[in-house]
C-alpha cells in the first residue's frame, strides 16, 4: 500500500496524463483549424532544399479513436485497481481471480477425486483412469527430475525399477512427496587422504563385484569401516530411512567408475527433492503415490520378484 | 560551410556490417530452437549466450549505428549547419564500436547483469553512458546552432530518443559492482522487475519507435519528394507518444507479482498508445499520397510503405497484447518473439534499409545504388522473409497458449510441457527459414552497398542555404 502522499501523487499524475491527452487534441485546434477541411494548407516551412510540409486537419477517425481509448481507460480505473490504493467499483484483484478459478477447477474435479478416494491401493493400481490420471499428474510434477518415463537420471533415482532409496511403502512414498527428501553425504577425502580415496573406491566396486584392484580394496575395508559404515551399513547394503543407497547391487544413482565415485568422495553428495505437500492437494499426493508403486510394482513383476 | 559526412559514412558502413553479424546470430539460435545440438558443446554458442548477443547486436550495434549515421545527416541538413565538431563525432564513432566488441566479448563469456536488453556488465555501461552524452552534446548542440528558426519534426523525435535513453541507461542500470565483472542491481524484487521493464518497454519506444519515427519523417518525404502531410498531426502524436510510453512498461508484468494497480496501468495506458503510435503511420502514409505510382518504379519506397505497415500493425498487436485476457493467453509463448520481429524487422530494419539506400548514393556524390534491380530483389527476399517469421511465430505461439492452458477432466493438464515443444518444432523450422531470407537480403545489401562506395571519392557537401520563409509561415510556426 502507497502512503497518503505517494498515492496521491499517482493519483493526480495518472489522471492528469489521461486529460493531458484530451487537452493536447483540444489546444493544437488552432494549428490547423477544422472549418477550412478542404483546404489543404502550406506551412511555408521548407528545410533541406525540398523538405516541406502541409497541414491537414487530424483525421476524424483517428480523433474518434483516440477519444474512444481516453474514454475507455477513466472507465476502466474506475472499475478496476489502478488510481493507487482504490481497489475500483468491481473489486477485482487477480489473487480473487485466482482464488475463483482454483475453486472451480477443484470442484469440477471433486468428483473424480471423491472415486479415487475411496478406492484402496491396489485397486488404484489396477483402475485404468486413474493411472492415467497418475500419469499426467506426474508428468507435470515429477518429469523434470524422474523423467517422463521415469527413469531418471545422473542423480535423480530411476522410479520403474525395483530399488528403492528412501523406502518403498506406500507410506514412505506418500511422505517422500509430501515432505521432499535431502541427501546428505558430506566429502569425504579430507578425512580418507590422498590415498585413502582410491582405496576406498576400489572396495566399494568390490561389494557390488565390479572389476577392482584387490590390494587396494583390502586397505579400503578398513577406510570404509571408519567413515562409511554409519550410513551405508557393514555389508554395504545402505539405510533407506537415511536415503543412504545399497552399494551391493547393479544401481548406480550417480555412476559406478573410478571418476564419479571420486568426486562423490571429494565433493560428497546432496540430492535433494522438493516437498510437494504445499503444491499439489492431498487427493493428488496419494495417487501419485499409488502410481510411483504401481510403477516399482510393475518392475517387481517384470524382474520374477513379489 | 560543408557537413560532416565522415562520421555519417562510418555509421553507414557500421550498420550494415553489424546487421550481418546480428542477423548471423540469430539465424544460428533460430536453427538451434529447431535442432539444439547446433550448440555444438561449447559454452560459448549455447543458445544462452548467444540470445542476448543477438539482441544486443541487432539493436544497440546494427539500430544503434542506423541511427547515429540518419540522426547525425538530417540533423546537419534540416539545420543547414555542420556538425559542432568533427573530434566529438570521431569519438561517438569509435566510442560506439567499442561498445560494440566490448559486448561481442563478453555476452559468449557469459558475463551478464541478466536484465534483458541491459545484460552488458557495469564497466561497459559507464562507457554507453559516456559515449551517448558525447552523442547528446554533439546533436543537440548542433540544434541550437541552427540557421533556421524552426526545428524539423524529425529533430524532435531524434532528440527525444537521445534524451530518454540517457535515462532509462543510467537509472536502470544502477548497481553495486563486487568484481570487474560482476555487479548487483540497487533494486530488489519486485521494484527491480519495474524498474527493468520500464526500461525494457521504453526501449522499445524510444530507441526503436521514436528514433525511427524521426528517421521516417525524413527519408519518406525525401525519397517520395512530398511534403509531410500534417503538422499539427505531428505536433499531437510526438508530445502524446513520449508522455504515453512511459506509463505502459507494467504490461510486461501481467499476472505477476507486481501490485494489481501498476498492472492495470500499463494496460490502459498501452490502449491510449494505441492512436499516438498510428499518427506516425499516417502521417508517413499520407506523405506517400500523390506519389503512389512511384512505388511501381521504386523500390525504396516499396521498402518504406512496408514498414509503415508493419509499423501499424505491431502498434495494434502491442496493445491487444496488452489486455490481461489476451496477456494470460500470449505471455511467455513464441506469439511474444513474433510481435517483436514483426517490429524490428518488418519497420525498424525495413525503414533503416529504405533510408540508408536513399542516403549511401548521396553520400558519395551518385545518383542511385549500384543496382536498383539489387534492390528491388532484397525487398522482396525481407518482406517474404518477414511474413514467414511473424506467421509461423503466431500458429505457434497461439498453439502453445492454449495447450499450456487445456484441462483434463480430472484437473490435469492435457500436455507436458514437452508435448508443447514438439508441437512447435515445425514452425521453429519456417521460422528459421524466413530469417535465413531477411539474413539473405542483407548479404545484398552488403554487395550493393560495396559496388557503390568502393572506389568512389568522398564529396564534400556544401551546406545548402535556409529557404526564405514567408514571413506568416514564420509567424505561425513561432507561435507553435
Amino acid at each position: 500500500m502507497l502512503d497518503t502522499f505517494w498515492n496521491v501523487f499517482a493519483i493526480v499524475i495518472i489522471i492528469g496524463s489521461i486529460l493531458g491527452c484530451w487537452w493536447l487534441l483540444h489546444w493544437t485546434k488552432g494549428i490547423s483549424d477544422r472549418d477550412d477541411e478542404d483546404d489543404i494548407h502550406d506551412t511555408g516551412h521548407v528545410w533541406d532544399h525540398d523538405i516541406r510540409e502541409l497541414n491537414n486537419p487530424l483525421p476524424r477517425w483517428w480523433l474518434n479513436l483516440f477519444n474512444i481509448t481516453i474514454v475507455f481507460a477513466l472507465v476502466y480505473l474506475a472499475l478496476y485497481p489502478g488510481l493507487g490504493n482504490i481497489a475500483g467499483f468491481l473489486g477485482w484483484s487477480q489473487e480473487n481471480q485466482y482464488e475463483e478459478q482454483r475453486a472451480e477447477a477443484e470442484a469440477a474435479t471433486a468428483e473424480v477425486f471423491a472415486r479415487y478416494n475411496a478406492m484402496d491401493l491396489d485397486a488404484l493400481i489396477r483402475d485404468e483412469a486413474a493411472m492415467e490420471t497418475g500419469r499426467r499428474l506426474f508428468g507435470q510434477n515429477c518429469a523434470m527430475c524422474h523423467g517422463s518415463d521415469a527413469r531418471g537420471a545422473d542423480g535423480f533415482p530411476n522410479l520403474v525399477d525395483a530399488h528403492w532409496q528412501w523406502g518403498g511403502g506406500y507410506d514412505t512414498v506418500l511422505a517422500t512427496i509430501d515432505g521432499g527428501r535431502n541427501a546428505a553425504m558430506p566429502p569425504w577425502a579430507p578425512a580418507l587422504g590422498e590415498e585413502g580415496v582410491p582405496q576406498v573406491i576400489e572396495y566399494v566396486r568390490s561389494l557390488s563385484g565390479l572389476e577392482h584392484d584387490a590390494a587396494l580394496a583390502t586397505e579400503g575395508q578398513g577406510k570404509y569401516a571408519m567413515f562409511c559404515i554409519a550410513c551405508h551399513g557393514p555389508d554395504g547394503t545402505g539405510n533407506p530411512a537415511l536415503g543412504a543407497p545399497n552399494l551391493t547391487d547393479d544401481y548406480w544413482l550417480y555412476g559406478s567408475d573410478r571418476e564419479t565415485l571420486a568426486e562423490g568422495l571429494h565433493e560428497g553428495r546432496f540430492g535433494a527433492m522438493p516437498a510437494f505437500g504445499e503444491q499439489l492437494s492431498e487427493d493428488r499426493r496419494k495417487l501419485l503415490a499409488a502410481y510411483v508403486i504401481g510403477l516399482g510394482e510393475s518392475a517387481a513383476i517384470r524382474e520374477g520378484r513379489n | 560551410m560543408t557537413y560532416n559526412d565522415k562520421v555519417v559514412r562510418q555509421f553507414t558502413v557500421a550498420t550494415v556490417l553489424w546487421g550481418i553479424v546480428g542477423m548471423l546470430v540469430g539465424v544460428l539460435i533460430a536453427a538451434q530452437l529447431w535442432i539444439p545440438a547446433l550448440n555444438f558443446d561449447i559454452p560459448w554458442l549455447t543458445y544462452s549466450r548467444l540470445r542476448p548477443l543477438h539482441t544486443n547486436a541487432v539493436i544497440f550495434a546494427f539500430g544503434g549505428c542506423a541511427l547515429f549515421a540518419t540522426s547525425l545527416y538530417v540533423v546537419q541538413r534540416t539545420c543547414h549547419v555542420r556538425l559542432i565538431s568533427d573530434k566529438l563525432a570521431a569519438f561517438v564513432f569509435w566510442g560506439w564500436q567499442l561498445v560494440i566488441v566490448a559486448a561481442a566479448i563478453t555476452l559468449p563469456l557469459g558475463i551478464t547483469q541478466s536484465k534483458e536488453y541491459a545484460e552488458l556488465e557495469w564497466p561497459i555501461d559507464i562507457l554507453i553512458a559516456v559515449v551517448w552524452v558525447a552523442y547528446a552534446v554533439l546533436y543537440i548542440g548542433t540544434i541550437i546552432k541552427r540557421r533556421v528558426s524552426h526545428i524539423y519534426v524529425a529533430n524532435w523525435f531524434y532528440a527525444a530518443f537521445i534524451i530518454t535513453i540517457a535515462l532509462l541507461h543510467i537509472v536502470n542500470n544502477l548497481s553495486i559492482p563486487v568484481s570487474m565483472w560482476k555487479s548487483y542491481p540497487i533494486y530488489t524484487g519486485a521494484v527491480d522487475g519495474m524498474v527493468q521493464w520500464w526500461y525494457g518497454h521504453n526501449a522499445v519506444g524510444f530507441f526503436l519507435t521514436a528514433g525511427f519515427l524521426g528517421m521516417m519523417y525524413y527519408y519518406v518525404p525525401k525519397q517520395a519528394e512530398r511534403p509531410i502531410y500534417s503538422y499539427r498531426l505531428s505536433i499531437v502524436h510526438f508530445w502524446a507518444l513520449i508522455s504515453i510510453y512511459m506509463w505502459a512498461g507494467p504490461h510486461h508484468l501481467q499476472y505477476t507479482s507486481l501490485p494489481n494497480w501498476l498492472q492495470s496501468l500499463g494496460m490502459v495506458f498501452s490502449l491510449i498508445l494505441l492512436a499516438p503510435s498510428w499518427g506516425g503511420m499516417i502521417n508517413g502514409i499520407m506523405t506517400l499520397s500523390g506519389a503512389w505510382h512511384k512505388l511501381r518504379t521504386d523500390p525504396i519506397l516499396k521498402f518504406m510503405i512496408v514498414a509503415l505497415s508493419f509499423y501499424g500493425m505491431s502498434t495494434f498487436e502491442g496493445p491487444m497484447m496488452s489486455i490481461k485476457t489476451v496477456n494470460a493467453l500470449s505471455h511467455y509463448t513464441d506469439w511474444t518473439i513474433g510481435h517483436v520481429h514483426s517490429g524490428a524487422l518488418g519497420w525498424v530494419s525495413m525503414m533503416t534499409i529504405g533510408s540508408l539506400y536513399c542516403m549511401i548514393p548521396r553520400l558519395v556524390g551518385k545518383k542511385e545504388m549500384h543496382s536498383v534491380p539489387a534492390i528491388d530483389l532484397h525487398f522482396w527476399t525481407s518482406t517474404i522473409g518477414v511474413v514467414l517469421y511473424i506467421a509461423s511465430m503466431w500458429i505457434a505461439g497461439v498453439m502453445q497458449g492454449l495447450m499450456w492452458r487445456a484441462f483434463n477432466d480430472d484437473g490435469t493438464l492435457t500436455y507436458t510441457f514437452i508435448e508443447t515443444i514438439a508441437a512447435t518444432k515445425p514452425y521453429y523450422a519456417i521460422r528459421l527459414l524466413g530469417g535465413i531470407l531477411f539474413f539473405g537480403g542483407m548479404l545484398i545489401m552488403a554487395w550493393n552497398t560495396w559496388k557503390t562506395m568502393a572506389g568512389a571519392q568522398p564529396v564534400e557537401v556544401e551546406a545548402a542555404e535556409p529557404a526564405n520563409w514567408d514571413s506568416s509561415a514564420a509567424a505561425e510556426g513561432a507561435k507553435a
